[in-house]
C-alpha cells in the first residue's frame, strides 16, 4: 500500500499503516506544513549563517570592505589562511590537539573500561558507594578548581606538557565513561563469562578475551564524547598551555583571536581550519555521532 | 534494582539517583556474587588507576581548594596567611560579585528555557517524515561538536560594530550601527542567545529520542477513542516526555552555569566586568588581581551552587515522574 497524502474515508483509517494515517492526516493540514517547513529552513539557516560570514570574512583582504553577506566570488583570496597558519600556528595547534585528544581518549577507554568491570559486576556497599561518588564528580565545574588545580600542575612542572593536559584530560572524561561502561557491562549476560571461568579462564583472560571485545558499542560511544570533550576543551587548557608550542586547537584560536583584532578575516580563517577536522569526522561518522551523543545524554 | 540496557532507548534517570536509590535499597535480592576471583575484593584492584587519577587531579584539588578559600593567598608566594572566613564575607559584600552572580543565573536559566522550547519545537516538527528531515538535524545538531571558542568567534563577526552582517540590516532598514556588545544587557543577551542556539541540538536530539520511545499504538487507542491533536499531545506526548525533559533541563542549566568559553570569545567578560559568569571570573581575580584565596572562595561557591541545583532538579524532576506513573 502505498502512502498517499489523499485523505482516506474514515471507515477505512484502521485498516492502514500507522505511516499512512499519519501522512493523510498532515495532508488535510498543508498550511501548517507549509509554515512549520519554512521555520525550520529557518532554523538551519541561523545555524548556518556563523559558518557562511566566517567563509566570506576569511575569503576576503583586510581592505575589503564588502558587506560580509556578500560571497567574493571574483576574487577569492587565501592570504587569510596563510596569516593563521604562520602567525596563529594553527596546523602545529591541531597536531597538538591531535595527540592530546587520542591518548586521553585512549586512557579513559582502557582505564574506564577496567575500573566500572568490578563495579558493575561485584556490587558490594563499598562498590556502589565508590560507584557514586564516581558519577558525582561529573558535575564539577572544572574552573571550581581552577587555583588548586593549576598551582598542583606547577609544583608538578606539568604546566605546558602534553602529559600534564592529557592527565587532566582523562580525569575529566572518566567519571562518564566508567558510568557508560558499567551501565553496558550489567546488561550483558553473566552466563558468558562463568562459561569462561568453567573453562579455566583466569580474571585477566576473562576481561580481556571475553568482556572486552562485546564492549564495542559503548566504546564508540566513549570516544565520541570524550574525542569532542577534549578536542574542543578550553577552560582549563587556556590556563595550563600557555606557550604556542603546546597549545591544543581552542586555546591558539582564542590567543590568535585576541592578537587579530583588527584583521577579522586571519581569526575567520583559524576558526574555520579549527572545524574542519571535527566536520571531516562528522560527515563520516553522522550516525555515531548523535547515537553517542544520545545514550551519553541519558546517562 | 531493574538492569536498565545501556541501548534501550528510553531516557533513564540520572545516574547520581539510579545509584543512589540502590545503594539505599541494599543488597538486590541475593543473587549470585560471584566466581574466582571476584569473589575475593582482588577484583578491585582493576578500578585503582582510575582512582588514583581523581585523587590526585580532582579530590586533592578540590579539598585544598577549600583550604585556599580561608587564605589572603596571592597565588605565588610561600606563606599562604590564614584569615578565616574572610573571603567568604567579602564576596557576599562585593557588588560586582553579585551581579556576575546574577549574570551566572541569567546564563544558566536562561538558556536552559530556550533550549527547552526551541528544543522540543524542532524535536517535534522533526518528527514528523518529510524531506530533508535528516539533513535539517544534522545541521541543526553541527555546532554542539564545534568548540564553543570557534562559534563564539563567529559570532563576534556577525556582531562585530563595523561591517558586521547584523549591522548592515539594521543600515538597510535605515537605522544607525549598534555597538551590541558593548551595552552589558545587550552583551548578556547575546550570549545567552549564542550559547542555546549552539548547544540546542543537544536538546532536540533528547526530544526526539524520547519521542521515538512513545509507542504509537497509544496514539491510535487515543484516536480511535476521539481524542483531539492537542489532547493526544498533552494527554500522551507531554507526560511520557517527562524523563527527556527531566535530562535535558539539568543539562541546559548546568551547560549554562558553568559558561565561560563564549563569553572569553566574544565580550571577555566586560564592559569592565558586566558580561562575566563566575567561572569567568574565576580567572581573572587569580590570575590578573593575583587573589587566589578569593578565587578559591568563588570555586567553591561555584560549586555548592552547581551542586545544589543538580540534587534539588534530580529530585525534583524525579518525584515527579514517579507521581506520574
Amino acid at each position: 500500500m502505498t502512502a498517499t497524502t489523499a485523505t482516506p474515508a474514515p471507515s477505512i483509517r484502521s485498516s492502514r499503516s500507522p505511516k499512512a494515517r499519519r501522512s493523510a492526516r498532515s495532508g488535510g493540514r498543508r498550511g501548517a506544513n507549509i509554515i512549520i517547513g519554512a521555520a525550520l529552513v529557518l532554523v538551519v539557516l541561523v545555524q548556518l549563517l556563523p559558518f557562511y560570514v566566517a567563509l566570506t570574512t576569511a575569503l576576503k583582504t583586510k581592505t575589503d570592505l564588502s558587506s560580509q553577506w556578500s560571497f567574493p566570488f571574483a576574487n577569492l583570496f587565501f592570504g587569510n589562511f596563510q596569516t593563521a597558519i604562520q602567525d596563529g600556528g594553527i596546523l602545529r595547534s591541531i597536531g597538538n590537539s591531535v595527540i592530546v585528544t587520542v591518548v586521553a581518549t585512549a586512557l579513559v577507554c582502557v582505564i574506564g573500561a577496567l575500573a566500572a568491570y568490578p563495579l558493575a559486576r561485584r556490587l558490594t556497599r563499598l562498590n556502589k558507594v565508590v560507584m557514586l561518588l564516581i558519577i558525582g564528580l561529573i558535575m564539577i565545574p572544572p574552573l571550581s578548581v581552577l587555583v588548586p588545580l593549576y598551582s598542583l600542575l606547577n609544583q608538578l612542572h606539568a604546566l605546558n606538557t602534553y602529559w600534564g593536559i592529557i592527565l587532566v584530560m582523562t580525569t575529566g572524561g572518566l567519571p562518564l565513561a566508567i558510568f557508560l561502561y558499567a551501565a553496558f557491562m550489567r546488561s550483558l549476560p553473566l552466563a558468558i563469562e562463568e562459561a569462561a571461568v568453567v573453562d579455566g579462564a583466569n580474571l585477566l583472560q576473562v576481561l580481556f578475551y571475553v568482556v572486552f571485545p562485546m564492549l564495542k558499542p559503548v566504546t564508540v560511544t566513549v570516544i565520541i564524547l570524550t574525542g569532542v570533550g577534549v578536542w574542543n576543551e578550553f577552560a582549563l587548557s587556556s590556563f595550563v598551555l600557555t606557550e604556542p608550542a603546546q597549545k591544543t586547537i581552542a586555546p591558539a584560536i582564542a590567543a590568535f583571536f585576541s592578537t587579530q583584532s583588527s584583521n577579522l578575516g586571519a581569526a575567520a580563517a583559524a576558526s574555520l581550519m579549527g572545524v574542519v577536522p571535527v566536520l571531516i569526522a562528522y560527515l563520516f561518522l553522522q550516525r555515531y555521532f548523535i547515537k553517542g551523543m544520545v545514550a551519553g545524554a541519558e546517562k | 534494582m531493574t538492569q536498565a540496557t545501556a541501548s534501550s532507548s528510553t531516557v533513564r534517570p540520572s545516574p547520581l539517583i539510579q545509584e543512589a536509590s540502590s545503594l539505599a535499597k541494599g543488597s538486590p535480592p541475593r543473587r549470585r556474587r560471584g566466581f574466582g576471583a571476584r569473589r575475593s575484593g582482588l577484583i578491585n584492584l582493576l578500578y585503582l588507576p582510575a582512582i588514583l587519577l581523581f585523587a590526585v587531579f580532582t579530590v586533592y584539588p578540590l579539598i585544598s581548594g577549600v583550604g585556599y578559600s580561608f587564605t589572603n593567598w596571592d597565588g605565588y608566594s610561600p606563606e599562604k596567611p590564614f584569615v578565616g572566613l574572610e573571603n567568604y564575607l567579602r564576596l557576599f559584600q562585593d557588588e560586582t560579585f553579585r551581579q556576575i552572580l546574577g549574570n551566572t543565573f541569567v546564563y544558566g536559566i536562561g538558556s536552559m528555557v530556550i533550549q527547552q522550547i526551541l528544543g522540543l519545537a524542532l524535536a517535534l516538527a522533526l518528527d514528523r517524515p518529510m524531506r530533508g528531515r535528516g539533513v535539517a538535524r544534522a545541521i541543526i545538531y553541527l555546532p554542539v561538536l564545534v568548540s564553543p571558542v570557534i562559534m563564539g568567534t563567529m559570532y563576534y563577526l556577525l556582531f562585530q560594530f563595523n561591517n558586521g552582517a547584523f549591522n548592515d540590516i539594521v543600515v538597510a532598514f535605515g537605522g544607525e550601527r549598534v555597538a551590541w556588545l558593548s551595552q552589558p544587557s545587550a552583551a548578556v543577551a547575546i550570549i545567552v542567545a549564542v550559547n542555546s542556539l549552539q548547544f540546542v541540538g543537544i536538546s532536540m536530539i533528547i526530544y526526539l529520542a524520547g519521542l521515538q520511545s512513545i509507542p504509537q499504538t497509544y496514539y491510535e487507542a487515543a484516536m480511535l477513542d476521539g481524542a483531539g491533536a492537542w489532547q493526544r499531545f498533552t494527554g500522551i506526548t507531554v507526560p511520557l516526555l517527562q524523563p527527556a525533559f527531566a535530562t535535558s533541563v539539568v543539562l541546559n542549566l548546568i551547560g549554562g552555569l558553568k559558561l565561560f568559553d563564549v563569553i572569553k570569545v566574544l565580550t571577555n567578560g566586560g564592559p569592565g566586568y558586566s558580561t562575566n559568569s563566575v567561572s569567568s571570573l574565576i580567572g581573572i581575580t587569580y590570575f590578573e588581581n593575583q587573589s587566589a584565596g578569593y578565587a578559591s572562595a568563588m570555586g567553591v561557591v561555584l560549586f555548592v551552587i552547581i551542586a545544589i541545583f543538580t540534587l534539588a532538579l534530580n529530585a525534583l524532576l524525579n518525584r515527579r515522574r514517579l507521581e506520574q506513573q
